[in-house]
Order: C-alpha cells, then sequence, then structure tokens
C-alpha cells in the first residue's frame, strides 16, 4: 500500500511515559493509516497496554503528542477521546457485568443517543424512536460478533471467549474511527481465535475503521495484521510488515534471545 | 426484544403491586377493617416507600452509599410547611392544591440542595458520598431544630434564637424550635400517598431503562469502561443522587402535611439508616423488592406490638432470617425456578400477602 499518499488517522511523536522512576514507555513514534489492521507487539511488561491507555487518555503521556486525524489529543480527557473516535477493550476484560448483554452494547451508544431525561421521564416520540433505532442498531452489532443468542442474558453469565467479543461489540457501538484491541484472543480456544479473526476482518471492511492490537499469539498476528510495530523495553524496536517483522534479527533476538 | 419485554414486565410487576394494595387496603380501610392503628399507617408507609425507591436510585443502581435520606426528607417535610402556612395565609387553602404545591417545592427544595451537595463530593471517587450524606442528615437536623419561624401580614419572620418572632397578632407560627413544626393544616391522604408512590415509580423506572439509565449502571458496574465509551460518571451519578434526593423531598413534604405537628428529630439517623435497610433488604436496584419490603417492615412492629417488650427483639430476628432468606443462592434459585414455573403469578400472590 502506498501509505505515503494517505493522511494518517493516528500520528504519535516521541510518546514517553515515567511512572515515578520507571520510565515505562520512552521516545515512540508510530503512524496508523484508515481501513488497516496493525498490530502491537513486545514481550511481557514491554510497555504495550500503557501505549493503549496514553492512545485512550486514561494516562497522560508525559512527553510527546498524540494526533487523530491531525487534531492534538493533549488536552483531552478519557470521554473527549472517546467522542473523538477512539474506541478500545481490555487486557482483563471490563464489562458492565450487572446488565444484559444487548444494555452493554446500547451503552456504547450514549453519545448518539441525544433524546433528554424530560424524553426518557415521558417517553415521547423521540425516546421511542432514538431506543427502537439503538435496539436495531445493537442488535446487529450482536450479530456480527455471534452474540445474537445471549442478548438478554446478564454478560457476567456470558462464557470467557464471549465476553471478549461483547467488549468489541461494545466498542464498536460508539462509531470509532480506531479500534484498539489488547489481546483479543487471550484464553480463547483456536477454533475460537479463528471465528475472531474473521470477525476482527468483517468489522474493518463493514465499518472501514482502523485497528491497532496487542497480540501474543503470533500466528493471529502475522495472519491478520497489515503492519506491525514491536516494543521492547517501552522503546520502539521494528517497524514494518509482517514478512519485514518476521526475518527482522532484532526481534528475533528480542522473542528469543536474552 | 426479549429485553424489552422484561423490562415492561419489572416495571408492571410493581405497577400492579401498587395499585393492587391501594384498592385492597382502601377497601379495607373504608369499611373499617383495617383498624384505626393500621389506617393510620397509609401514609407514612407511601412516605417510605417513595424515600426508599428515591434511595434505591442511588444506593441500587448508581452504587454510591448515601446515609442522609431523612435529611432529604425533613428537607421537603419543613419546605412544606413553609410553603402551605404562606399559602393559607393568603387564603389558599384547597387541601389537593395545597399538598400538589407542597410536594413540588420539597422536590425541588431537597433536589437542589442534593445538586449541590454533588458537586464538590461526586468529582472523587470512593465512599465521600456516605460521609457528606451521613453529616448533612446531622446537620439538618440541628439546624431545623433552632428555627424559629412564622408568617404574617409583613411576610417571614425567621429567629435562630428564641420563640420572639415579633409578629403581628394576625401571625402564625410555622416552626418553633426544638418543637419543631405546628399548627399544620394537614393536606395528605392516603389517595394522594399512592399517586405520589406511582409518579415516583414510573420516574425511576423511566430513568432507569433509558439512555442515563443505563450510563449510571454502567459507570457502577466499570467507572473506567464507562469513560472509554464516552460517558462521564460525573454527569451520571449527580443525576442519580439528585433524583435519589428530590424523591426524598417528596416523601418529606408527604410525611409533613400529614401531622399538625411533628419534631425535626423524627428525620434523624435513625430513619436514614432505616429506610437504607429497606432498600437492602428489598434489594439493590430492586424497585418491587423495595416496596414489598418497606411496607412490611413499616407494618411489622405494629403486628408484634402483643409481644410487649420482646417486640423489637423479634423484629431484629425478623430481618436476619429474611436477609439470610434473601441473600441465600439456593433459596433464590428455587424462588427463581418457582417463578419461572408460572410466570406472573407473582405479583398477584406479593399484593395479597400485603393485603
Ligand atoms: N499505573 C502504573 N504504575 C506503575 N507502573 C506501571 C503502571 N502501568 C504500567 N506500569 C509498568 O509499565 C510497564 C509496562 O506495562 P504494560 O502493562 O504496558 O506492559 P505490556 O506490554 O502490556 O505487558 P503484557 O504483555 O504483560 O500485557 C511495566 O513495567 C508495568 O509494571
Ligand atoms: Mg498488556
Amino acid at each position: 500500500m502506498a501509505e505515503e499518499n494517505r493522511q494518517p488517522i493516528l500520528e504519535v511523536q516521541d510518546l514517553g511515559i515515567d511512572f515515578g522512576g520507571l520510565t515505562a514507555v520512552n521516545n515512540l513514534n508510530m503512524k496508523i493509516y484508515p481501513e488497516q489492521i496493525d498490530g502491537l507487539i513486545g514481550p511481557n511488561g514491554a510497555g504495550k497496554t500503557t501505549v493503549f491507555n496514553m492512545l485512550t487518555k486514561v494516562y497522560q503521556p508525559t512527553r510527546g503528542k498524540i494526533f487523530l486525524e491531525g487534531k492534538d489529543m493533549e488536552k483531552l480527557n478519557p470521554v473527549e477521546a472517546s467522542h473523538a473516535g477512539i474506541a478500545r477493550t481490555f487486557q482483563n476484560i471490563r464489562l458492565f457485568y450487572n446488565m444484559s448483554v444487548i444494555d452493554n452494547v446500547k451503552t456504547g451508544m450514549h453519545n448518539h443517543i441525544r433524546y433528554s431525561n424530560f424524553d426518557a421521564i415521558f417517553r415521547t416520540g423521540r425516546f421511542r424512536r432514538e431506543e427502537k433505532e439503538a435496539q436495531k442498531e445493537a442488535e446487529e452489532l450482536l450479530e456480527i460478533f455471534h452474540l445474537s443468542q445471549y442478548a438478554s442474558l446478564t454478560a457476567g453469565n456470558l462464557p470467557y471467549g464471549q465476553q471478549r467479543r461483547l467488549e468489541i461489540a461494545r466498542a464498536m457501538a460508539t462509531r470509532p474511527k480506531l479500534l484498539l484491541l489488547d489481546e483479543p484472543a487471550a484464553g480463547m480456544n483456536p477454533q475460537e481465535t479463528e471465528e475472531l479473526m474473521a470477525m476482527i476482518r468483517e468489522v474493518r471492511d463493514h465499518f472501514k475503521i482502523a485497528i491497532l492490537l496487542i497480540e501474543h499469539d503470533m500466528q493471529l498476528v502475522m495472519r491478520i495484521c497489515e503492519h506491525i510495530t514491536v516494543l521492547n523495553y517501552g522503546m520502539l524496536l521494528a517497524e514494518g510488515t509482517p514478512q519485514e517483522i518476521q526475518n527482522n534479527p532484532e526481534v528475533i533476538k528480542a522473542y528469543i534471545g536474552d | 426484544m426479549k429485553r424489552k419485554l422484561n423490562v415492561n414486565r419489572n416495571s408492571a410487576v410493581s405497577y400492579s403491586i401498587v395499585i393492587a394494595l391501594y384498592i385492597a387496603l382502601s377497601i379495607m380501610s373504608a369499611s373499617g377493617l383495617l383498624g384505626r392503628k393500621y389506617s393510620s399507617l397509609l401514609v407514612p408507609v407511601c412516605c417510605y416507600i417513595v424515600a426508599a425507591i428515591g434511595l434505591n436510585m442511588n444506593v441500587g443502581i448508581s452504587g454510591e452509599l448515601n446515609l442522609g435520606q431523612a435529611g432529604f426528607m425533613s428537607l421537603g417535610a419543613f419546605t412544606a410547611v413553609i410553603v402551605a402556612g404562606a399559602l393559607n395565609f393568603h387564603g389558599i387553602t384547597a387541601p389537593a392544591l395545597v399538598l400538589l404545591i407542597c410536594i413540588i417545592c420539597g422536590t425541588l427544595v431537597a433536589g437542589f440542595l442534593g445538586w449541590l451537595m454533588s458537586i464538590p463530593v461526586l468529582k472523587l471517587e470512593g465512599d465521600y458520598l456516605a460521609i457528606v450524606t451521613l453529616a448533612f442528615g446531622q446537620i439538618i437536623v440541628n439546624i431545623i431544630n433552632n428555627v424559629y419561624l412564622g408568617i404574617d401580614e409583613n411576610g417571614l419572620h425567621f429567629s435562630f434564637v428564641n420563640n420572639t418572632l415579633q409578629m403581628q397578632p394576625d401571625g402564625s407560627v410555622l416552626i418553633s424550635g426544638p418543637m419543631g413544626a405546628t399548627g399544620v393544616k394537614t393536606a395528605s391522604n392516603f389517595t394522594a400517598g399512592f399517586l405520589l408512590v406511582l409518579i415516583s415509580l414510573i420516574v425511576v423506572y423511566h430513568i432507569m431503562y433509558s439512555r442515563n439509565g443505563r450510563a449510571i449502571m454502567a459507570c457502577r458496574d466499570n467507572r473506567i469502561a464507562a469513560s472509554t465509551v464516552g460517558i462521564n460518571a460525573v454527569a451520571e451519578k449527580t443525576l442519580a443522587f439528585v433524583v435519589s434526593a428530590a424523591l426524598g423531598g417528596a416523601a418529606g413534604a408527604l410525611y409533613g402535611m400529614n401531622y399538625s405537628s411533628f419534631a425535626a428529630t423524627k428525620f434523624d439517623f435513625n430513619l436514614s439508616i432505616l429506610i437504607l435497610v429497606y432498600v437492602v433488604l428489598g434489594g439493590l436496584g430492586n424497585m418491587t423488592g423495595t416496596i414489598i419490603a418497606t411496607t412490611l417492615l413499616v407494618v411489622l412492629p405494629e403486628m408484634l406490638r402483643f409481644l410487649s417488650i420482646y417486640r423489637m427483639l423479634i423484629y431484629a430476628v425478623v430481618l436476619i432470617v429474611i436477609m439470610i432468606v434473601t441473600n441465600n443462592q439456593a433459596i433464590r434459585m428455587k424462588l427463581k425456578a418457582l417463578r419461572k414455573g408460572k410466570a406472573g403469578n407473582g405479583s398477584g400472590k406479593g399484593a395479597s400477602v400485603n393485603g
């Protein structure tokens, strides 16, 4: 792909964060392009999740800049980062466990539903229309993630693999431009992983969004990602196509060596 | 689609229980079956139900501990007394109209104070709301305990010192310090209480099953995840708290207009805890359970009166037994299975038990 001709959707410049004396991420530069599936890999503790936390503004970076569609994200908080178009899942699943599966998805639509409390209390036409639309959109998302049959189940009672998929469905309900997936296949068996990969591709093709995913399963990363960034000790180790990464001696050393 | 049906069934069960209870109790009260002792409990039960439904919005739906619901009730009650006094003084005496205006004012005053309190408190994460509402409940009782207030042709007269309000002869004293409200022209009745319960239920259910209701529960379940889907937890928790406070105010106004006199100490910390007990026993987030638990637990001490000195002992034992039963996984599963076995029967049963 001719990346040079396209505007990146996300650009990260010299990004860094310190926790007390510990520098968890440093001098990170990244560009993410629209409609591309990117991989963020690296050994345990490399700082991958921390990068996600900075991109979603859960953590405020100590150094560097993040631009989403050319706009500086410095002043944004997590809520505003979501409004700006970044959605994510969590390495340790964070669902709304006491709510139904479909309500988890509808909660993700919070900012697209515009009716007021007045509309809700008096069940106005606007309330009914927008709730109906939300119901329809939520059902479509559940369909994509093969969760329709669980719609009315309490999210906490879902099997583990389905919980991970529900988290993606909820993130997609925010209608993001960039989706961040933190180890989406963790704890899944090979068949579930296979299904998940198909779903991730379907999401990208259907919604035309950029996806950045953290994953330890190299098989999955190499097969699904079109571009990969490798982190080691919080620093950029390498980046490129899956082939380039696979043959990069530095990467091989970081994973096998030491 | 399935979920929608569920939701409607939840609220439909509550509405039907409330309506069935109202009809049954009205008939029993009118025919003298209920007796004076229990008839006099009808309005207070409605007050406690409204206060408990509101509190459940805060504690159950939003997941924030609130130890000052009685404080909001006292705000509503004394606002009602003052407003009613002013209305009466200006010749507006139709009880239904006076009560309506009093309840609206009580709701607004309590809701507004709740909103003011929430500004500094809800920005913080943790149990600060519990501490602040606890303090608020204590402070408000102590303040009202020292207020002397009367009305005459020159308007409201107010003093913190003693009963020297220096009023014109046509004036009347509305609040006199530790004695509390005096000379209230009562305006509450069971029908008004029933309507207030119904309206409170509708408001709470309609918020619960809306965009903000989902957001409130999302912040309770996982605040970080809620923020990353664009939900402002402070705003959502404020909404739940203000609704809770406002309903406390409405309940207090109804209560205040039910007695010709009452003291501020009526709304002490014990009452806040009592209402919290109704909520916890009824089930966090469970409005139907709250209604049933409140009704039973208000009536129970009266029914146990024959036990004389052992009354509160037995009351405590009953509370503990209810807690064990409702928290026991095995028993709950059985109840669930029963309910599934004969769907819809649950509501009728609950109503007849209470009737
Ligand atoms: N809030 C925090 N406070 C202090 N240190 C932190 C914090 N968050 C992360 N770290 C540290 O930053 C480093 C990177 O952690 P991070 O979770 O980003 O790694 P990771 O690449 O996601 O690892 P894994 O593959 O195990 O998930 C670790 O040393 C971790 O202990
Ligand atoms: Mg991680």
